[in-house]
């Protein structure tokens, strides 16, 4: 009986352990934005948009309204193509508004084979989706 | 100092078994409470960015940027909207210029919800603070009243306001629901709802 209590206390204390280190596994910043539409395959790092840090120096509408980012993760097509032709993160990211893409793994940073996804909610799934 | 050493000895010791006692009780405090993760990490310590990654190590850590902000309980933990009525942060309405304004249209929309939370408040002006009308009307919302059907299973599941509240605006907690639901219901309005059968 004792036996059975004591193995019962380390069942819950390992338990309590798991369920401890398992948060601490991925805390990216909330609004975090993995896009990994194409970057595996071209064998780069998936790309890390942080929201925190742009939002600190634009408004949403700049990028959701004038510049044609649709909201929801993967959901825009963006190629490297389209970035330096001015499109998308090219917008900006042209050395004049902001340091220009030769930065490739400033972007291009996240842990290989992370799927394309926002860091918030569990549940939102339907807002991820691959391109056509 | 030898016996100050052989004190913090024994004191650490107690320590060790005290705590091992507190674990091994039925009776902790909090007991299913999941510890708080840490908030705000450098990149390379937050399970996202790769830290054998070089240009990992040139982001700028969160702690630093939000130092100085109004502090939130949730997502980011910063009061986004707070830090700019207060001036910590006044982001660009336009990419290359800094000068031009948001027009803010100053318009609350009172949705009666049913049960008994209480009504939910959609203030107009904070929202165009930050957004273009095309981005909500009319792809996700239609500009008439009581043409848009939500519930909060739909919202958590990313539809309507959970475009954005979930993802990247104040997410979805127990600490955010009256931010919302903001405006009481009249008093009695519950009850003689459920007597009327509504």
């Amino acid at each position: 009986m004792v036996i059975k209590q004591k193995l019962l206390g380390l069942g819950v204390i390992l338990i309590s352990l798991f369920t401890m280190l398992a948060p601490m596994k991925a805390n990216a910043e909330y609004g975090d934005i993995v896009i990994n539409n194409f970057a595996d395959a071209a064998e780069m790092r998936p790309a890390v948009f942080p929201h925190w840090f742009h939002r600190i120096r634009f408004n949403c509408s700049v990028c959701h309204a004038d510049l044609g980012f649709k909201f929801g993760a993967g959901k825009n097509e963006i190629t490297m193509a389209k970035i330096i032709e001015g499109e998308f993160c090219g917008a900006c990211h042209n050395g004049e508004i902001a340091w220009s893409i030769e930065n490739c793994d400033v972007c291009h940073s996240g842990i290989p084979g992370t799927p394309t996804q926002v860091k918030g909610s569990p549940l939102r799934a339907s807002n991820i989706a691959a391109p056509k | 100092m030898y016996k100050l050493s052989v004190l913090i000895l024994i004191a650490s010791i107690s320590g060790i078994f005290s705590l091992a006692a507190s674990a091994d009780s039925s009776n902790t405090f909090n007991r299913m409470l999941k510890p708080q993760a840490p908030a705000n990490l450098p990149p390379a310590e937050d399970g996202l960015h790769d830290p054998d990654n070089a240009g990992t190590h040139m982001l700028q850590p969160p702690k630093e940027a939000f130092n100085g902000l109004v502090k939130a309980k949730w997502g980011n933990k910063v009061d986004w909207i707070k830090s700019i009525n207060t001036k910590k942060i006044s982001p660009r309405h336009n990419a290359s210029d800094a000068a031009p304004k948001p027009i803010i249209m100053n318009l609350n929309i009172v949705r009666q919800v049913k049960g008994s939370m209480p009504d939910v408040v959609f203030p107009h002006d904070r929202h165009t603070l930050l957004l273009a009308c095309s981005n909500c009307h009319t792809g996700i919302f239609i500009p008439q009243k009581g043409a848009n059907q939500m519930s909060m299973a739909a919202i958590m599941l990313g539809e309507s306001c959970g475009k954005c509240h979930g993802a990247v605006a104040f997410p979805i907690t127990t600490s955010t629901c009256k931010l919302c639901h903001s405006k009481p219901k009249a008093k009695n309005a519950v009850l003689k709802r459920s007597v009327a059968g509504n």
